[in-house]
């Protein structure tokens, strides 16, 4: 079997980190060929440009109306005649900070002052903005490049306007903070005084542009507070579950509690006498997990009418074709292939004479379970159908693919569908699906008016697409100088369609340590699966970190090692193994960030008995991060995490105080995941049902985070994601240093401890 | 069904045609149209639909409509003063740059302005207990211990110069 080495990526992503990857392989600083193209006929005199891509067609003439004077040199800016920036954020916001950053990058190439920068979420148009989603940690690896050129562009033009007015050279004019200097004569002009005229200039070519140097940054670096944020603290209504529209009706949608079920009957009729309900019908199945699955809708006048009557509702399923998986039984599965080899992707010729030549080897099996999403924001949609045409408003995070997505379902041409992006009240991966988008339009098609469903977070649980469980039966080596010399790993792990691992649950052949040690194995056995998989943040590393970094906890510890210096030796000497590739690991940084977190923790320090240090390393989302964790345990095994101390690297830092706040997100949701959270279900339906049996951490169980991050010039790379897997086996193997435990069974609930 | 009067953010509501059992949190959503007030798991688990009734703080999803007449109702959108002047605690949000998606900070400003009327001073642990029943799944538990001290300094601050 050859494994999908991208399978922890949706297949769009895949492509799309991939083409990131080759791309800048090949140049580092120019991702593609794109032009821009300068737009004229502008409704009062005003000026629009769209860049194109990929040959695709430009903005459309109701784009240009829109307006009306100033200047408008592409579809991510557009200066007024008052001096007003407005920069349009082309991706979904989620929480990861987005709305914010990416509209920083512009602002610091066109040289505005952040205070006069007005920020508004952009249309979904991915003619005119490139792809439009929020995942994989890419938005602003994949934008960073194209924002920083659409600022470039606009303030060339701006200066190219001063300079023809000022009937000086071009080269002789600067920029600061919204103005263009012109220092020989001490002449001055605001943007928008320049407005109008910059509109006539030519639009300078991509390799005219002068990008600037980090040393230049005027904005990024900064703390910059979220754009929503008077908003969010006032309760505007921004969330996808806020949209109110006149004469808007309420809707709930039940799915059979095994995954597949289809509705043979359901009373109906005595539904529909309930108070408040409007309509009540049974929906069939459309495409696959992801898509349209079968249900009773039932819409009502409040969503409180809608959530009472779903209580009445009694359905006869036809559970014919669903899922009956036990996590139970997938449990005893995988143990009893503890001793099995499993189908070998990837192993190194010497790898048993390793084993056999090894000083001493250590064996041991690592098992973490499924796991829930838990946006707070429940899943929801409006929709409306009306005069053939269906708009939507959704808390997306791949709107273009709900377009589809509602296309498919609802028979509509793509054409007749209008989707507003919505902020979302969490994302971490679970909106990258679009399947509450579906449901909202079959049921808009049906209604007629505009109808809001909203799941209940009884369903949100039984409806998520969840991280995946996993098993691994790890070996290891190590040689009479105490080194590394061979891992092999059996991993066993869940498939969908019998091929390859299901959606976030494979491992790539180039996972931390194999390309590392000189020998090593790695097998898999794939279990077939009903339950839908799929991308929780940080899809695999969320999991793999923690088994990996806990293992070599182990070996150094077998091998009477310092764990620091046994993991540098296992990193090796400084190189990068696909050079070029920010998606490869980098050893050299990843050394250093280790070292960093040692330090920063005071590691080789004593501690008094019940405490202890622990350390991990994890590269994945092209950052490299370890994490260093200082815990005391007492005899009832209460866990308390007194400090977390981050070393991260990922490059040029764009808005430091987001940069800070996801990685103390992450930092807490690793502690929240590894604390008690688990997915179990039995029959093919799960069993949790809210925040009781699902705990989230709170705020009493929040340590003190520290962050320190290496900054260089390598191009800045996401953090929704990368600062998370590193938390368990920190927090794991410093459990370990302080109480001579070894946790192999997530959450750490199931061997009795609690933080 | 009877119209039901409430009075929520200093101001009389009259709300028509809603059943005397549905949640506070439903009528201030679907009825009254103030969205500022969240549904997160229905259960009074997770906090983000707090408000205040007589000044206390309430998980709205488990409070009968009728149970809240006659009583002052205030929510996230009656916060800052009449003037527009935001309260300390949603100018020390903004600062301190608190929100991830936002979704549940609602509700945590709502127990965190009850808290600090109770108590102008609180420390890191009367913080943990006042707001253990706000579930934040961004994590942004330390940004939200570190407002709420600015924001009682801030708070401080206005009642000297007043």
């Amino acid at each position: 079997m050859k494994a999908n080495p991208e399978t922890n990526l949706p297949r769009f992503l895949q492509t799309e980190e991939a083409a990131v990857a080759r791309a800048l392989a090949r140049r580092p600083h120019e991702l593609d060929r794109r032009a821009f193209l300068k737009i004229t006929g502008a409704a009062g005199g005003g000026l629009m440009l769209a860049i194109v891509l990929g040959g695709r067609s430009r903005l459309s003439a109701n784009d240009t109306a829109a307006e009306e004077t100033g200047f408008s040199p592409n579809a991510f800016l557009y200066i007024g005649t008052d001096g007003t920036v407005t920069i349009h954020a082309k991706n979904p916001e989620a929480g990861q900070g987005v709305k914010t950053s990416l509209p920083m990058v512009i602002a610091e190439e066109l040289d505005v002052p952040w205070e006069s920068v007005r920020v508004e979420q952009a249309r979904l148009d991915e003619d005119a903005y490139g792809s439009q989603f929020a995942g994989g940690s890419l938005s602003v690896p994949r934008n960073w490049d194209r924002l920083r050129q659409a600022g470039a562009a606009a303030r060339a033009m701006l200066v190219a306007a001063a300079a023809a007015q000022w009937n000086v050279p071009v080269a002789e004019c600067s920029t600061e903070a919204g103005v263009v200097v012109h220092a020989a004569t001490g002449r001055r002009a605001t943007y928008g005084d320049l407005a109008t005229a910059a509109a006539a200039q030519p639009v300078p070519a991509e390799s005219d542009l002068r990008l600037k140097t980090r040393d230049q940054y005027r904005l990024l670096g900064r703390r910059i507070t979220g754009v929503d944020n008077r908003a969010i603290v006032t309760g505007g209504k921004l969330f996808g579950i806020d949209q109110q529209l006149p004469g808007m009706l309420y809707a709930v949608y039940q799915k059979c509690p095994s995954f597949g079920g289809r509705v043979a009957g359901a009373n109906l009729e005595q539904i529909r006498r309930l108070p408040g309900v409007k309509h009540a019908f049974v929906v069939d199945a459309v495409g696959g997990d992801a898509d349209l699955r079968a249900g009773v809708a039932i819409v009502a006048t409040s969503t409180w009418a809608a959530f009472q009557a779903r209580r009445q509702l009694r359905v006869n399923w036809d559970e014919s074709g669903a899922a009956t998986d036990s996590w139970s039984a997938f449990v005893e599965q995988a143990a009893a292939l503890a001793d099995q080899p499993g189908t070998v992707v990837k192993e190194t010729p010497g790898v048993d004479t390793a084993f056999a030549q090894a000083a001493r080897t250590v064996a041991a099996s690592y098992t973490y379970p499924f796991v829930y999403h838990a946006n707070l924001e429940p899943q929801n949609c409006t929709a409306w159908f009306h005069d053939g045409r269906l708009e939507i408003w959704a808390p997306s995070q791949t709107p273009a693919s709900g377009v589809d997505a509602a296309a498919k379902v609802t028979g509509l041409d793509k054409s007749a569908i209008t989707l507003h992006m919505l902020r979302i009240g969490g994302g971490f991966g679970r909106r990258l699906m679009n399947d509450f988008v579906c449901e909202a339009a079959v049921i808009a098609r049906e209604v007629g008016v505009p109808v809001k469903l909203t799941w209940t977070r009884e369903q949100d649980i039984a409806y998520d697409f969840y991280r995946a469980g996993g098993f691994h039966h790890l070996k290891g080596a190590v040689d009479a100088a105490g080194r590394l010399a061979a891992w092999q790993d059996h991993f066993v792990t869940f498939t969908s369609d019998g091929r390859e691992p299901t959606r976030g649950a494979g491992m790539r052949a180039t996972e931390f340590p194999l390309q590392n040690v000189p020998e090593s194995r790695f097998a898999q056995t794939l279990l077939p699966l009903k339950v839908p998989c799929g991308y929780w943040r940080a899809p695999g590393s969320c999991a793999l970190a923690w088994v990996i970094q806990s293992f070599l906890h182990e070996l150094s510890h077998a091998a009477g090692r310092d764990h620091v210096e046994f993991l540098l030796e296992v990193m090796g000497e400084p190189r990068w193994f696909e050079e070029g590739n920010l998606w490869s690991l980098n050893t050299g940084r990843a050394a250093a960030v280790i070292r960093l977190a040692a330090e920063k923790i005071g590691w080789g320090r004593s501690l008094p008995p019940g405490r202890g240090l622990g350390l991990a390393f994890h590269f994945s989302h092209a950052g490299h991060f370890a994490h260093a964790a200082e815990v005391s345990v007492d005899a009832a095994r209460r866990v308390t995490v007194h400090r977390v101390v981050v070393a991260g690297d990922v490059g040029v830092i764009v808005n430091r105080s987001g940069a800070e706040n996801q990685i103390e997100g992450s930092v807490l949701d690793g502690l929240s995941t590894l604390a008690a959270q688990e997915i179990t279900f039995e029959g093919g339906a799960v069993l949790q049902s809210n925040f009781d049996d699902y705990p989230l951490l709170r705020i009493t169980a929040a340590p003190a985070i520290e962050v320190h991050m290496i900054e260089s010039d390598f191009p800045p790379t996401g953090l929704g994601e990368p600062a998370l897997p590193p938390v368990a086996p920190a927090v794991c193997n410093a459990i370990f240093a302080a109480t001579g435990h070894r946790i192999r069974t997530l959450p750490i609930a199931k061997e009795g401890f609690s933080i | 069904m009877p119209a039901l009067t409430l009075q929520i953010n200093g101001q009389s509501q009259v709300v028509e045609d809603v059943d005397a059992s549905t949640p506070l949190l439903w009528v201030l959503r679907d009825h009254v149209g103030l969205t500022g007030t969240k549904y997160g798991c229905g259960r009074g688990l997770c906090g983000a639909c707090t408000v205040h009734v007589d000044g206390a703080p309430v998980r709205s999803c488990q409070l009968p409509v009728a149970s809240v007449v006659g009583r002052s109702i205030r929510t996230i959108e009656g916060l800052a003063a009449s003037d527009g002047t935001l309260h300390p605690l949603q100018e020390a949000w903004i600062e301190h740059d608190v929100p991830q998606c936002g979704y549940c900070q609602a509700g945590q400003i709502m127990s965190a302005a009850a808290l600090l009327e109770q108590n102008p001073e609180p420390t890191d642990a009367d913080i943990n207990l006042a707001m253990a029943g706000n579930l934040c799944r961004c994590a942004t538990y330390t940004r939200i211990r570190a407002a709420i001290h600015t924001a009682a300094r801030k708070a401080a601050a206005r009642r000297s110069t007043a």
